[in-house]
């Protein structure tokens, strides 16, 4: 259990880092990498929290598929790095004291009220072989269907979204119409006329 | 003994940074988004915190639902970011003034 609260805090001290390199970072593509390193020990920490699926999850859809994305933006858009974070100074004494009066509340809150709500033995102990995936499985599939369903339907909205909102109706670019391609018929194309042959000029004589 | 105060001091310091950076960024839209990740981040931590106090699933499937609705919200606005600096050719925030009265 000492070895437990080892690996919380050296992880959850390279998550503070991690976020303090997320907001201070000049380069938006550092600031990502940051976001990348701290979702990685988030990911840990749910995995000594016992959650192991959202864990997993957490690193591949989110690092693996949302990060990506932000990074592919960051590295398309060619932004001006010196124009966008200049005035950096200037909300830095702002943001220093709200961060530190919600740190202080937050943590007056919990340390006060959790003294007489929450044991000092940490987490209740799972019985033996129990898996959070099947657990979770378990739940998901039939209290939470209807709200799984609509998550679906979320991600697909998403999908749409991004597609209509990026796609660019560029005007001379030739592409193929499948329907007209395959709805043409042979005596649209061509036209068969009747004539004599004819000889052609000088070939008489030869 | 790591117990759920632990966890929740962590999101409570977590979601503290991410205000101060919507703070201190405040020029920078795409700095903006990646705050607002940061704190989804912080408060799937509470989530899971409670959810393992209680011995409840239930938060668990929250963070899930959370996690897809994050994601959904970084493509549309990454979509929408894009639009943006193809039209603007900025991302600076105090620049998209357009809507201005």
């Amino acid at each position: 259990m000492f070895f437990h609260a080892v690996l919380f805090y050296a992880f959850a001290t390279v998550l503070i880092g991690a976020a303090l390199g997320v907001i201070f970072a000049r380069n938006p593509v550092h600031a990502v990498m940051f976001l990348v390193l701290s979702f990685f020990q988030s990911a840990v920490l749910w995995l000594l929290a016992e959650a192991e699926f959202l864990a997993i999850v957490l690193v591949l859809v989110y690092v693996g598929a949302v990060m990506v994305l932000f990074l592919f933006v960051v590295m398309m858009l060619d932004i001006n790095v010196e124009r966008v974070t200049g005035g950096y100074a200037k909300y830095l004494p702002l943001g220093i004291v709200v961060a530190g009066l919600m740190v202080i509340e937050l943590a007056m809150i919990i340390w006060r009220y959790s003294g007489e709500v929450v044991s000092a033995s940490g987490f209740a102990v799972m019985p033996e072989g129990y898996s959070n995936t099947e657990a979770l499985g378990a739940v998901l599939y039939t209290e939470h269907v209807y709200a799984f369903e609509i998550a679906a339907v979320i991600l697909l909205l998403a999908i749409i979204a991004a597609i209509t909102l990026t796609m660019r109706h560029r005007q001379g670019l030739k592409h193929q119409n499948i329907a007209r391609q395959v709805s043409v018929r042979a005596r649209d194309r061509i036209r068969i006329v009747k004539m004599d042959a004819e000889r052609p000029e000088g070939e008489g004589q030869s | 003994m790591i117990g759920v105060q632990h966890y929740l001091t962590l999101s409570a310091i977590l979601f503290a940074f991410s205000i101060a950076g919507i703070f201190i960024n405040r020029r920078n839209l795409i700095l903006l988004l990646m705050c607002i990740e940061l704190m989804l981040l912080s408060v799937n931590f509470n989530f899971i915190a409670f959810s393992r106090y209680l011995g409840d699933e239930t938060g668990q499937v929250f963070v899930f639902f959370i996690l897809t609705v994050a994601a959904a919200e970084a493509a549309i606005g990454l979509a929408i970011l894009v639009v943006l600096f193809r039209n603007r050719r900025s991302i600076n925030v105090q620049e998209l003034d357009s809507m201005k009265g």
